[in-house]
């Protein structure tokens, strides 16, 4: 049976509604659950799932809506009470924390010395808040998505205008005077400055300068279309670059970005060069032509950015090198992870939470396997046919908008990926399962603990065929993160992971497997 | 190019405000870093032709082309610095604009008698018996049909009415004086409780109580007046907030200062004792004998905002039972109207939801000028129409501020460290944030001549904020 309610004028954040869907999902008895708000778009899918209803006429944006299908009606009313429970979570707390401001505009109102704006609200409506807040004079993060290129360039502009800085749009991670914002870890301060157009690159380079013994001056989100797009045209990189070369306590300032734009790559080089300090660049998916470039350091991985960065900075030369044990001991290892792999079992399959760290893999290994099937491949003629099934050596990204249409994204959720994994046990040919794992603040409270069942059925799958299932992983994260890093790699190594201290390493770690293999 | 203010921002304290997704403010607060949470909703409820009205305007601002900024502070500064002030009592041929012995003027935006509610109707037929133009309530609701009767609301003539709101020509009516502007407003004299005109009763019993406050009552009242001299109706009302009272729904402690005001000069007057103790007992056993005194007060306080250029301010909010109607301060002879209200009300013994009329009267003045339901927070002893607890009704006074472009400079509320009431509903806020105006207000009966069956709160229709908002985007950006 099923009941549908509607409530009028009960508007919850849609993260905070996806996630009570997914709990209640998850109770014993219950077929299907969806709290969410009344848009349009939510009442369509309600109707094409079977779950919509007369109850549903009028709904708003503004509506909150409860559908739940259970077996019988005690079930559905424990459904819903659990509901009740998790939205008066959010209302203790506000009580807990005094009054809170109806818009953005009291807020500012309120707190006069505010001087960051965290902007997650759905993308149509992100805009205005981010053109109020920096009319208001306050700095920007914008961590929505889809926000339209012509907003972003305009919003640039005005906050340039304004000596603002706007992080975004679609920005994940930053660290602001040692305050880690949104998705980030707890990272000590330091002499690097980080720029950062992508935001698991920027955990994966800032955790990386942590476990290197140094530390982060700033850590800033650009938005992926800052250096791709030539109409923003490096707004906020030019601007940050600007602001971290006058800045004394930033000692080295580290880019990290997608290949950029050629017009707008240059503008940025060139401003680089006139930082009057140590520049280091890692430009995701690009071949380094030339190492050095006067006061410019090209990195070939993320990993290596950290590093190179954490020697220039303390005034130290570089030393280029892939592990942090030897050869020998890395033989070793692969191979006590290939003997058992059967001669059927052939392929590479990569589930990543971090759209960085997936690049950093795609773009790593697609040469020497042959191709690597994805949704952003290296070659278009590898584009995954079909998201959501794994051909040959496949690599994907589960927090691309494709996986994560009214469903939390799986670093708060991993959900998306263990069942990936679950459908994917089955599949005789896989040899190779290649993982990240990003802690931080905003992250799952233990993705390692949660992919552990997912990780341990697809083992025990491929030893009923006979044979073995290596499976690798990098933990991105440090021990100051209420997560834990030695537990998470604890937790993943306890089910047979090989852990690599860095994604980097992990998936350089694959490659030799994956020779390993091709050589017998 | 103007300077980089990141460097700055290096230097200063971390101090976030998180307009969406709360769990990011979560991890920010447990690292001590400060941070306010946005209860985010989508702006005009997500309506998309808003939001692109919204985008017109605001690059209308941008631009220069409209400072709608300095035509609200002068609207807010005038009504700041407005006096309300009673004056004297008059009868309404005499004193009241435009009015004739065949007008009838109530409550609201305009209406036809087809399409009056029961109240109003039932208002209407009293008042043309009082008049004389009828004698029976059949011949009076012919006569009211026959189009030889003029309807007109009480706010184009300077006039605010309680509940259906009617005023004919012979009535007596409280004048005051907006001192600082020199502009009057005018309201009937407050009838008591129970089956009164304003709730649409008009047996005999109504109408003599009608006829003895215009004979004897009003009388009375004037000549104590006229000995105290002008009454400063902003001090009284201060004082009010002081001791309990909001100002619309609950006027008791309005009401006891009132007479405590007049009682030297009452008892002086060369009048039988009787008529005097009868003059007492009327205002001792009528709580609400004040809001008929803070109603012109507001009405004259805020009509000086009428006809800024630029201005975004509601200066009129006013429901008929029928429809519900605001009008602005850049637009002031336009109404934006909408369909009234059902209240959600505490019922009287013996009545339910089913016997109410919908949302009626002019007292919704009140919460224009900044108190009534926006004083809320004044008013423990009447909490359980907003929830139940007074800090529901601090809540709910606290929600107003975000509709509004000033602190009351005068009006206080203790209970709030003395902060000033919300004061100045601004239609551009009201429809961004769709937190509408908090009404305190009395239920009529839905059937002519029955009367009051409750009182509580309402919310008004968010349609004739959007249209206002719609038609002023049209006019200025």
């Amino acid at each position: 049976m099923k009941r549908i309610i509607l409530r009028k004028d009960s508007y919850y954040d849609s993260v905070f509604l996806m996630l009570i869907s997914s709990n209640i999902k998850k109770m014993k008895g219950i077929s299907e659950a969806v709290v969410a708000m009344g848009t349009e778009m939510n009442v369509d899918l309600l109707n094409d799932m079977g779950m919509g209803g007369p109850e549903l006429k009028g709904a708003t944006a503004n509506d909150l809506i409860i559908a739940v299908e259970a077996a019988d009606k005690q079930t559905i009313e424990a459904a819903e009470t659990t509901v009740d429970e998790k939205l008066r979570e959010k209302a203790d707390d506000s009580s807990a924390s005094g009054w809170r401001p109806g818009s953005a505009a009291a807020a500012y109102e309120a707190v006069p010395d505010s001087n960051m704006v965290i902007v997650a609200v759905p993308g149509q409506y992100a805009a205005r808040e981010v053109r109020k807040a920096l009319q208001a004079d306050k700095h920007v993060m914008l961590f929505s998505d889809n926000v339209s290129p012509e907003d972003e360039v305009a919003l640039k502009k005005l906050a340039k205008q304004r000596g603002l800085l706007m992080m975004g749009a679609d920005c994940g991670t930053a660290i602001i005077n040692g305050k880690p914002l949104c998705f980030a870890n707890v990272v000590p301060r330091g002499p690097v400055g980080i720029i950062s157009a992508a935001g698991t690159g920027l955990q994966e380079v800032s955790t990386l300068v942590a476990r290197a013994g140094s530390g982060v001056s700033q850590g800033i989100g650009t938005g992926g279309r800052d250096l791709k797009s030539e109409d923003v045209g490096g707004i906020t990189t030019l601007m940050a670059a600007e602001a971290l070369a006058a800045d004394p306590q930033t000692k080295v300032i580290t880019v990290i970005s997608k290949p950029p734009a050629p017009s707008v790559a240059d503008k940025v080089i060139a401003a680089l060069k006139k930082a009057g300090k140590p520049v280091v660049v890692h430009l995701i998916g690009r071949t380094i032509e030339k190492s050095v470039d006067g006061n410019i350091n090209y990195a070939h991985n993320l990993e290596e950015a950290a590093r190179m960065a954490v020697a220039l900075a303390a005034g130290e030369n570089y030393h280029s090198r892939v592990f942090d044990v030897d050869d020998d001991a890395i033989d070793a290892i692969v191979e006590r992870e290939t003997e058992g792999i059967s001669s059927q079992q052939k392929y590479l399959r990569g589930y990543f939470t971090g759209g960085t760290l997936t690049d950093e893999a795609v773009f790593l290994l697609d040469a020497q396997l042959g191709g690597i099937h994805s949704l952003e491949p290296v070659d278009p003629a590898n584009q995954l046919k079909d998201p959501h099934r794994s051909q040959e050596h496949t690599v994907v990204d589960l927090g691309e908008d494709v996986f994560t249409v009214g469903r939390p994204h799986p670093m708060i959720d991993p959900s998306i990926r263990t069942e990936r994994m679950d459908k994917e046990s089955n599949d005789a040919e896989i040899a190779v399962v290649l993982l990240d794992c990003v802690i931080g603040y905003s992250s799952h409270p233990d993705p390692a603990g949660a992919m552990v069942p997912a990780i341990k059925r697809m083992k025990a799958a491929a030893e009923k065929r006979g044979g073995y299932l290596a499976v690798v992983a990098g933990v991105t994260g440090t021990e100051g993160d209420f997560q834990n890093l030695s537990a998470q790699r604890q937790t993943l190594e306890s089910a047979g992971v090989v852990v690599m201290p860095s994604n980097h390493q992990a998936v350089q770690f694959v490659g030799r497997v994956m020779a390993k293999l091709a050589a017998r | 190019m103007s300077t980089n203010k990141l460097n700055d921002l290096f230097q200063q304290d971390l101090n976030v405000v998180n307009v969406g997704l709360e769990k990011f403010a979560d991890s920010l607060r447990s690292l001590g870093t400060k941070t306010t949470q946005v209860d985010w909703k989508p702006p005009a409820g997500g309506n998309a032709e808003l939001i692109k009205l919204f985008d017109r305007l605001e690059a209308a601002e941008a631009s220069g082309k409209l400072d709608r900024a300095a035509a609200n502070k002068e609207a807010i500064d005038r009504v700041q610095a407005g006096k309300p002030t009673l004056m004297d009592i008059g009868i309404a041929k005499d004193v009241v604009p435009g009015m004739h012995k065949k007008l009838i003027l109530h409550a609201g935006p305009p209406v036809t008698w087809e399409n009056m509610s029961g109240p109003l109707r039932g208002a209407v037929m009293g008042g043309l018996m009082y008049e004389g133009l009828a004698s029976t309530p059949d011949e009076a609701a012919k006569l009211a049909a026959s189009g030889e009767i003029e309807f007109d609301p009480c706010h184009h003539h300077s006039a605010v009415g309680p509940m259906a709101g009617v005023m004919t020509a012979g009535m007596p009516v409280w004048i005051m004086e907006n001192a600082t502007y020199g502009n009057k407003a005018y309201c009937t004299l407050n009838e008591g409780l129970g089956k009164v005109l304003r709730y649409g009763a008009n047996s005999q019993e109504v109408l003599d109580r009608l006829k003895w406050m215009a004979d004897e009552l009003a009388p009375i009242l004037r000549a104590a007046l006229k000995a105290h001299g002008p009454l400063d109706m902003k001090n009284l009302i201060a004082q009010v907030l002081q001791m309990g009272d909001e100002g619309h729904n609950r006027n008791r402690a309005g009401t006891s200062l009132y007479i405590r005001e007049m009682a030297p000069y009452l008892v002086m007057l060369d009048e039988p004792k009787e008529k005097i103790a009868r003059v007492f007992k009327f205002m001792n056993d009528n709580d609400h004998f004040f809001l008929n005194l803070t109603m012109p007060a507001a009405k004259c306080t805020v009509d000086a905002t009428a006809g800024i250029e630029g201005s975004s301010y509601i200066y009129a909010m006013a429901r008929n039972g029928t429809e519900f109607g605001i009008r602005i301060s850049s637009m002031p002879d336009r109404w934006f109207t909408a369909q009234a209200s059902i209240v959600d009300g505490l019922y009287l013994p013996g009545f339910t939801a089913d016997d109410a009329a919908r949302d009626i009267g002019d007292s919704v003045i009140t919460e224009t000028s900044g108190i009534g339901g926006f004083a809320m927070a004044a008013a423990p002893a009447i909490v359980k129409f907003v929830g139940g607890t007074p800090a529901d009704a601090v809540n709910f006074t606290r929600q107003m501020y975000e509709i509004t472009m000033a602190e009351n400079s005068t009006y206080q509320i203790p209970a709030m460290d003395f902060r000033g009431t919300p004061t100045g509903i601004d239609v551009v806020k009201v429809v961004d944030t769709g937190i509408l105006p908090a009404i305190n207000t009395g239920i009529a009966h839905k059937d002519p001549g029955v009367g009051m069956v409750g009182a509580g709160l309402v919310k008004p229709p968010e349609k004739c904020f959007q249209d206002a908002f719609k038609a002023f985007v049209e006019k200025y950006a």
